[in-house]
């Protein structure tokens, strides 16, 4: 399989900075704040962050939506969802399912 | 004091069709195959709406009212869980709204009036971007991701 996908390329090439990766943990742990927020939580400047968050955004790791004349971040981890999906889960599914055959067995067949 | 409220916003670019992505949200037999329940109602304004667990339970898991509806674009529901139904601070805001860019559709959920800290929040986190994800993957390829599958803690 090819697995040429820029959109991947994009949310990878976001989290591999530890900047982005605190901003991301700031709006996890308080969704939708402004850019004024987020810098004065981080010790940041505009430009800088502005920069940071275009490139999360860019990979649709961070949306926004404007309330008044306020633009609010919120952290979107759907692209995470989807990366978890072909780089975890798939790897993980032989463990699941010897836990769940092990499982089966120590309760008993209860069905 | 009002209790605190906090809202989450989740977009996903999904390679489809507006008209699709809105019937894979209303329509009962394709909500099942990718979330797992099934999402009932006339989609009037004013109707109720029912989110059931697709077994055979058949559990009503969450109702709401239909505040807005303009398919294939947007629909507004309320949300609660259904033994919370009647208590005004537990009722929460969903928004999907559905726009075309290029061969792309750019599905926003905005989740409103979510009560701080309390359980309703915990499971929206872990939910919409498995439930988003799980849709994304149905309509571009077949195939969902099992959504209940999914073990709640690791």
């Amino acid at each position: 399989m090819n697995d040429a996908n820029p959109k991947a390329d994009s949310v990878f090439k976001a989290l591999g900075d530890p900047t982005r990766r605190a901003l991301l943990d700031r709006l996890y742990e308080r969704n939708g704040q402004t850019l004024g927020e987020l810098c004065a939580d981080l010790g940041m400047a505009r430009q800088s962050a502005t920069q940071h968050l275009e490139i999360l955004q860019a990979a649709n790791l961070v949306s926004t939506t404007k309330r008044g004349r306020e633009k609010l971040h919120f952290i979107n981890p759907v692209p995470l969802y989807e990366i978890y999906e072909r780089w975890v889960r798939k790897f993980e599914t032989q463990r699941l399912r010897l836990l769940h055959d092990l499982k089966k067995q120590l309760e008993g067949d209860g069905k | 004091m009002t209790p605190e409220t906090t809202n989450f916003v989740y977009v996903t670019y999904i390679l489809s069709t507006p008209e699709k992505v809105f019937e894979a949200i209303i329509k009962p037999e394709i909500a099942r195959i990718y979330w797992g329940h099934e999402n009932v109602s006339d989609w009037k304004v004013g109707s109720e709406w029912r989110h059931i667990r697709a077994n055979e339970k058949r559990d009503v898991q969450l109702v709401g009212k239909v505040i807005e509806s303009a398919p294939p674009r947007r629909l507004v529901i309320s949300w609660a869980n259904e033994s919370q139904k009647d208590d005004p601070s537990k009722t929460s805001r969903v928004t999907f709204d559905v726009e075309p860019q290029g061969e792309m559709v750019r599905l926003t959920v905005s989740h409103d009036e979510l009560e701080a800290g309390g359980g309703m929040e915990k499971g929206v986190r872990r939910g919409w971007p498995l439930v988003l994800s799980s849709l994304k993957s149905f309509l571009e390829t077949g195939r969902a991701i099992d959504v209940l599958a999914v073990p709640k803690s690791a």
